[in-house]
């Protein structure tokens, strides 16, 4: 027994000295730096929208409407007279929300059909990356555009659709990344100790694909977001009056010859969002496996 | 000592990062004559394949830097030569031959192409022409002349050594740098590979400077022997002063971690502990740590190269 | 070769009949009736029913399915809704334009990519290295309909020296070809950067530098050979991405092309058009990675020696397994 305990000791502090590693290497990279600080500030936004800028995102003021840029309505105002700024913070809910249990549906359905075509191989891969297949052969900008046309566009619609997209691309990382460690020594000894499958999995499969996995998170956070503006640029998005960037970009581009800042704001705020989780992504690539490539 | 084809003075490399220098190479001189090889003996990382890169001015820069010292190749200092003029000396004067075939040749090109590039580089032959001669070098070296449109990963490891071997040696180099050229092998090929070598280094009369960890291949080969420690060499002299006379604490370590199947020792006895980070080298002796003579003085102060016997030098606190 | 070429052909299909089923259903389940939308709100429910009948919407979903996929082999997609024309017809009149505004993206990126990446990773950690790749990350991170209304707004707007929409003149494609390419000329920088990074540490570059080969030699033809493999792929799959992906940009700057009807056609319900369209891109997109996956195996000799050659096939698979 405490033969056992000294070994789980071991593992643990190996854990924490790899961690450790992690994260001075992380430091030490600048833009990854950078993107998690931008990150942060988005998620602020996205959390206390109300006590940032009020909860007051949707009445109109038709008096006021397009006013430009000035010292009450920093950012101006739009086509209805609504505070810009005040809808981009609360925007950054809608796209973070979106974004974030999008990535979540598909990393975790990824990882599985990836964990299990990679694992077990043979037949069972054969099907899955096939299914899979059939989900890359479809453009992603049109997947989800026929989803939500097919569908109709509320929240839950464009998670499904977001999501969908992009388990393709999670269950090839988890499966590549399965399979060099599937023949394994390690695999074979715990599979000599009598583990099951789903043991030697979770156990000691996934933890040794995990890094890549997070790579990906980041990274497909960005492509999220990215799409959700364009479906809701071209009026398949959040259905409003939920502020979102994309919607109020569309809004404002009837005007834009006269009225360009409606166009300009949201944009700034969409390609920062996406900016920072490719920041994110690279960062924490060179952090987590300093030989992993693009 | 007036036809040494190589002469190095106080070579001093170092590769300077932001974090650390790696004190790589240390002041080392040694001397090759005309015909003769020597072999460059020592650990991984003792600053061996970074001395032979620094004769060929190839020292990735950054981060390595070519702090000091002289490299004079027939009575010219390579160190003062115009990148122009190094590189007609590459691979036509000077030659090297790298560690790893696996690695060393180019997986996309046809072996024939890369034997023929180097022809044509410095031969002022035409395209056929170096394709010929190339098949040529290809049959010198064992391999037909009719695999000469086949592509690297077609051949076995000591195929494309030999391939990487016609390479070095297809425009008659007066010098061969050879970095372990064996150690990638199995031991049936090194032998192979090993006569090769020293085939054709005496019918082109070559010189050479054999970079190895193997005291056996030097003996078999060589004519003088230089051991290398932590970036400096610290033993140096012909094969039987290092034979018969080992006088450095370290290559006595050295001949003590070989199996000898004469005498009736059951047990090697292996150097302990490891050689010292060359980014933080200890003062005095580098070998200190690890050195069963090692008193008080050898860790300060600097050591002095010391001439034991005629041409036989021992860099150690003992003999001084 | 033709093995190979044979082999990757045959995996297209069941993709392929995937891709139908996805589509298909996703239009099948949509809320809303064919028969609505063509005969309009005056038609009764016996001509509706009638209809239905006609074009075998009362079958079961998979005997219309097969249907579907029976017709769809012959070159018929159905008819579309609104125009009443053949869809296949309405397809490849759009397509062209597509197609040209995809390859002259796919062109100016590739261009713009391949260049700044190989500078950047010969002078890797310079100011120019530094510069592209922020400018690399920006391109990959901005929205295209954004990147589109910005470039209208300088160029058309403030400037004047561009048009806003249309597609007549060279002129009007320079901005939707760089609103379009943008995302995949930063990509290919990046990927290109990388590989030639990777490139360039390897032994056989010391190895060409030895024999005294110049330096530009050494880069462009020894690394650059080597790193092309990917690369050649990235650009590939970035074409595809663009065929797929050109609706936004499309619509961006009113460019009657397959992207603009695809999108008009989903907001008028029009699903044999939906459909089609989106099984033309798909299968447009999964034979230009085809192509790609051919020429990867003709840059690559240790991959093509394997279908080539029959001579060595057995060291080759376990050498390249080595190299790789």
């Amino acid at each position: 027994m405490s033969k056992e305990m000294s070994t789980a000791d071991a593992i643990s502090m190996k854990k924490k000295s790899q961690f450790g590693d992690f994260v001075r290497r992380f430091k030490k990279n600048k833009g990854g730096i950078v993107g998690l600080l931008i990150i942060v500030m988005f998620l602020i936004c996205a959390l206390f929208p109300a006590q940032l800028v009020g909860e007051d995102y949707y009445s109109q003021d038709l008096s006021n409407r397009y006013c430009h840029p000035n010292a009450e309505h920093i950012f101006g105002t739009d086509e209805l007279g609504r505070d810009v700024l005040t809808r981009m913070v609360w925007g950054a809910r809608t796209s973070l929300e979106i974004s974030l249990s999008a990535v979540a549906v598909s990393c975790i359905l990824g990882t599985i059909v990836g964990c299990i075509a990679g694992f077990y191989g043979g037949v069972t891969d054969n099907i899955l990356m096939r299914i899979m297949d059939v989900l890359m052969a479809i453009p992603s900008t049109l997947l989800g555009i026929s989803i939500v046309a097919a569908f109709g566009s509320s929240i839950y619609v464009l998670i499904f659709a977001m999501g969908i997209s992009s388990i393709a691309g999670f269950s090839r990382i988890c499966r590549s990344s399965v399979i060099t460690i599937r023949d394994q020594e390690y695999i074979e000894a715990a599979r000599a100790t009598g583990a099951s499958d789903f043991r030697i999995i979770t156990k000691y499969v996934l933890p040794n694909a995990l890094a890549p996995i997070i790579v990906q998170i980041s990274m497909s956070i960005a492509a999220s977001i990215l799409s959700i503006s364009g479906l809701s640029f071209i009026g398949l998005g959040v259905p409003a009056p939920t502020p979102e960037w994309g919607s109020m970009l569309s809004n404002g581009r009837q005007v834009i010859r006269d009225h360009a800042y409606i166009v300009i704001f949201p944009g700034v705020a969409i390609m920062l969002a996406v900016f920072a989780f490719n920041l994110l992504g690279d960062g924490l690539r060179d952090a987590l496996d300093p030989r992993l490539k693009s | 000592m007036a036809n040494n084809i190589l002469e190095i003075k106080d070579l001093t490399i170092h590769y300077v990062t932001d974090q650390e220098t790696v004190k790589a190479v240390n002041g080392i001189s040694l001397q090759i004559a005309e015909g003769e090889s020597l072999g460059l003996v020592g650990e991984t990382g003792a600053g061996k394949t970074t001395t032979a890169l620094g004769i060929m001015r190839l020292v990735p820069d950054p981060p390595g830097r070519v702090i000091g010292g002289e490299i004079i190749y027939k009575g010219e200092d390579l160190m003062k030569k115009s990148e122009h003029e190094m590189r007609s000396i590459r691979g036509h004067q000077i030659s090297m031959i790298f560690q790893d075939p696996m690695t060393a040749l180019n997986p996309v090109e046809t072996v024939g192409y890369q034997i023929a590039e180097v022809i044509r580089l410095h031969q002022n032959l035409s395209k056929r022409d170096a394709e010929l001669k190339a098949m040529e070098m290809m049959e010198l070296v064992g391999i037909e002349g009719a695999r000469a449109g086949e592509y690297p990963h077609q051949f076995s490891g000591g195929m494309k050594q030999r391939i990487v071997i016609a390479m070095a040696l297809a425009c008659d180099p007066s010098l061969l740098l050879a970095d372990e050229p064996t150690t990638a092998l199995d031991v049936t090929i090194q032998e192979q590979v090993l006569d090769l070598i020293d085939n054709l280094k005496k019918q082109f009369n070559t010189s050479m400077l054999l970079i190895t960890h193997d005291l056996g291949i030097v003996a078999e080969v060589c004519d003088k022997v230089a051991i290398m420690y932590a970036g400096e060499i610290v033993e140096y002299g012909t094969l039987e002063h290092i034979y018969n006379n080992t006088s450095h604490p370290y290559t006595q370590g050295l001949f003590g971690s070989i199996p000898n199947f004469n005498s009736k020792t059951h047990r090697l006895k292996p150097i302990k502990g490891l050689m010292p980070d060359p980014a933080n080298l200890p003062d005095g002796c580098v070998f200190a740590d690890r050195c069963p003579h090692a008193k008080d003085e050898c860790r300060s102060g600097k050591l002095v190269t010391k001439e034991i016997e005629p041409g036989h030098l021992v860099r150690c606190r003992l003999f001084e | 070769m033709l093995k190979f070429i044979g082999r990757r052909i045959l995996m297209l299909i069941p993709v392929m009949l995937g891709v139908v089923l996805v589509v298909f259903s996703m239009m099948y389940f949509s809320p809303g009736n064919a028969e609505d939308y063509i005969l309009g709100d005056m038609a009764t429910a016996e001509d509706k029913e009638a209809f239905r009948v006609e074009n075998g919407l009362d079958k079961p979903f998979w005997i219309q399915y097969f249907n579907y996929v029976r017709k769809a082999l012959k070159g018929d997609l159905g008819i579309s809704y609104n125009t009443k024309k053949p869809v296949t017809e309405e397809i490849l009149t759009r397509f062209p334009t597509t197609f040209k505004l995809a390859f002259f993206s796919v062109v100016v990126s590739s261009i713009l990519g391949l260049t700044t990446g190989i500078i950047s990773a010969v002078k890797q950690y310079s100011l120019w290295d530094n510069i592209c790749r922020f400018i690399a990350m920006i391109g990959v991170s901005m929205p295209t309909f954004w990147l589109g209304l910005m470039l209208m707004l300088l160029f058309s707007v403030k400037l004047g020296w561009l048009p806003a929409a249309g597609f007549k003149t060279w002129k009007h494609w320079i901005m939707p070809a760089l609103t379009l390419g943008l995302h995949s000329a930063s990509s290919i920088m990046r990927m290109t950067r990388s590989n030639m990074l990777e490139a360039i540490r390897q032994d056989y570059i010391r190895t060409a530098r030895a024999k005294g080969q110049k330096e530009s030699v050494v880069i462009w033809r020894h690394a650059l050979k080597n790193a092309a493999i990917p690369i050649v792929t990235v650009v590939g799959m970035q074409f595809g991405r663009m065929l797929g992906g050109s609706s936004i940009t499309e619509m961006v700057f009113a460019i009657p092309g397959l992207g603009k009807l695809l999108i008009d056609s989903i907001n008028l319900k029009n699903a044999p058009q939906v459909q089609g369209g989106v099984l033309f891109l798909a299968l447009t997109m999964s034979v230009a990675n085809l192509i790609v996956d051919i020429l990867y195996a003709f840059i690559d000799p240790r991959i093509r020696s394997q279908y080539v050659k029959v001579k060595k096939a057995k060291a080759a698979p376990a050498a390249a397994a080595k190299e790789a």
